[in-house]
């Protein structure tokens, strides 16, 4: 009650008060920022509009689509999605102990906890396509560094979201299993497994989901793929085949988003 | 013998209360006890001090024969399959079944390949359907724990403590989350199991009239002090008002 007499109690605020100052200062400096930066990147409205007749021109030497390719796109299509299969897959199995081992409600150990929980956003700092670069100069170039990159790269995302699940479970259970004498593994198996199995099946159709995209432009840089013969087909110049596999993969992420959205409404 | 405590202290806050100071009590196997007190009493504490999963606090806590603030991790695990527990809010696992509830009361019987598979013995499954039945909850064996009611699913709490042919059951409020109908139903069910399988029974209660009701043996928790020890005969007005005084600085304090 006394708060809010006092509330009424205060005068109007200053038309110029200093939070207001901060304010416009905070916008000053906002703009002169992307100016600078603008600069530096040479943002240049004239250029681009002096682009716009290549571009149409571009777009144009797409059409129409040569479908005859469409046996060859379609089969690099499939070496896209099973890159990301298995990567996911990969990262699926990594990311299971990693998750528990980083979850602050499973184990004591808070030294692990601590370097678990450092190497999953270390993991998700470094972008897929660094990672790549190091397998490459391991295993040399193909769909097999672009593979093991996603699902190192993975389990950043997986393991951070299967951690923050198994901490939001109900404590009860694991109190139950623990009174009546159950192991570590035990417990984990009956009273956490099954509070986050249905969570873990989602995390990792939506992983999936982002992996066939990355590995798309994995595929650009050399991990074979969809996104190699789209590469290919611009260097030759050969715009309407070109136009087929930007069509295919158009079609690829939309049906796969259809599905996965779908699935994962239906396990939760 | 069944519990014997002595000196037996607990602190949370690094020493400034007490939520068990100086307790002595000796329970004979076999016994129906009543635990009241106002809420931070100390009464969970007690409990949780007796099945170790409390870290330990000072003094001695023998019970079944070991001395419980001294158990190893991987000793406790013995100790606890001999203790069944029953909380207030089931704890079951809500998206199992019913049987497999229940079952957990085996884990601790199971060799590790079978607890962690599921694929109990025929024996721990006719043990369980066994236990399910007595508790009237025939035929329920494979519904979802989630699709049962409040008083159902405390009996699927009640299976899987006897499941574990126990030698103590704590039972911490098992009737706060229920009607006074469904109270008196789960309290006559310790009583029978108490009787029947001369199981030492402690149940944390807070309704005066159903602890008088069904406890030969009740005691009082205040501020972590055993403050009344005896048959409900004993427990006059007096002592109840002593019981449940809530003096004036703590009212301010809430
Ligand atoms: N894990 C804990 N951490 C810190 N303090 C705790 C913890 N558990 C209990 N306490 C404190 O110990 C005291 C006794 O608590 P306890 O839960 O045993 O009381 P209770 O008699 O069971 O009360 P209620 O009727 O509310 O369940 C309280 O002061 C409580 O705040
Ligand atoms: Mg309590």
């Amino acid at each position: 009650m006394k708060r809010e007499l006092k509330k009424i109690d205060l005068p109007p605020p200053k038309p110029f008060s200093l939070s207001t100052m901060v304010g416009y200062f905070v916008i000053l400096v906002l703009i002169a920022l992307s100016y600078w930066s603008g600069i530096a990147v040479e943002f240049s409205l004239s250029r681009l509009i002096e682009g716009l007749p290549y571009m149409a021109d571009f777009l144009s030497r797409m059409w129409p689509p040569d479908l005859t390719v469409l046996d060859r796109v379609w089969k690099e299509t499939l070496l896209t999605v099973q890159l990301a299969w298995v990567a996911t897959v990969i990262s699926l199995f990594l990311s299971l102990p990693v998750g528990f081992l980083a979850a602050s409600n499973v184990f004591e150990s808070k030294a692990l906890r601590s370097a678990v929980i450092f190497f999953l956003n270390a993991d998700r700092a470094i972008d897929a396509l660094i990672v790549a670069l190091f397998f490459v100069s391991a295993v040399g170039l193909g769909p097999f560094p672009g593979t093991l990159a996603l699902a190192i790269h993975s389990v950043g995302m997986l393991g951070k979201l299967f951690a923050d699940a198994i901490e939001a479970i109900d404590r009860g259970p694991v109190e139950a299993l623990e009174s009546a004498g159950a192991g570590k593994l035990a417990t984990i198996r009956w009273a956490i497994w099954p509070q986050v199995a249905p969570h873990f099946i989602s995390f990792f159709l939506f992983r999936f989901e982002l992996n066939i995209r990355v590995a798309v432009v994995l595929g650009l840089v050399g991990a074979g793929g969809i996104g190699f013969l789209l590469t290919q087909y611009m260097r030759l110049f050969q715009y309407q085949k070109l136009a087929t596999v930007v069509l295919v993969i158009l079609v690829l992420v939309m049906v796969v988003d259809f599905f996965s959205a779908r699935l994962r409404k239906a396990v939760l | 013998m069944s519990i014997i405590a002595k000196n037996l202290s607990k602190t949370f806050d690094g020493g400034k209360t007490y939520a068990l100071k100086n307790v002595n009590l000796t329970i004979q196997q076999g016994e129906l006890i009543a635990i009241i007190g106002l809420s931070g009493a100390g009464k969970s504490t007690f409990l949780r001090a007796i099945n170790g999963t409390n870290p330990a606090g000072t003094g001695d806590l023998q019970v079944l024969g070991v001395n419980v603030p001294q158990l190893k991790t991987s000793q406790l695990v013995g100790l606890r399959k001999q203790i069944g527990f029953i909380f207030q809010q089931f704890n079951l696992v809500k998206n199992l079944t019913v049987l497999q509830n229940v079952l957990v009361g085996r884990i601790a019987y199971a060799p590790l390949w079978r607890s962690l598979t599921g694929i109990y013995s025929q024996e721990d499954k006719s043990i369980a359907k066994k236990a399910l039945d007595s508790v009237g909850l025939e035929g329920r064996y494979y519904d979802k724990a989630r699709n049962l009611s409040g008083g159902q699913q405390q009996r699927v709490a009640i299976a899987r403590a006897l499941v574990q042919e126990p030698k103590i059951i704590l039972a911490d409020e098992p009737m706060a989350s229920l009607d006074p109908k469904l109270s008196e139903v789960v309290i006559e069910m310790l009583e029978n199991i108490n009787r029947e399988r001369n199981i030492t029974v402690i149940v944390n209660i807070h309704v005066l009239s159903l602890a008088k009701k069904y406890a030969k043996r009740m005691i009082a928790f205040r501020k972590g002090e055993v403050v009344f020890d005896g048959p409900p005969s004993e427990l006059t007005d007096e002592k109840v008002e002593a019981i449940y005084h809530v003096d004036k600085k703590a009212m301010d304090e809430l």
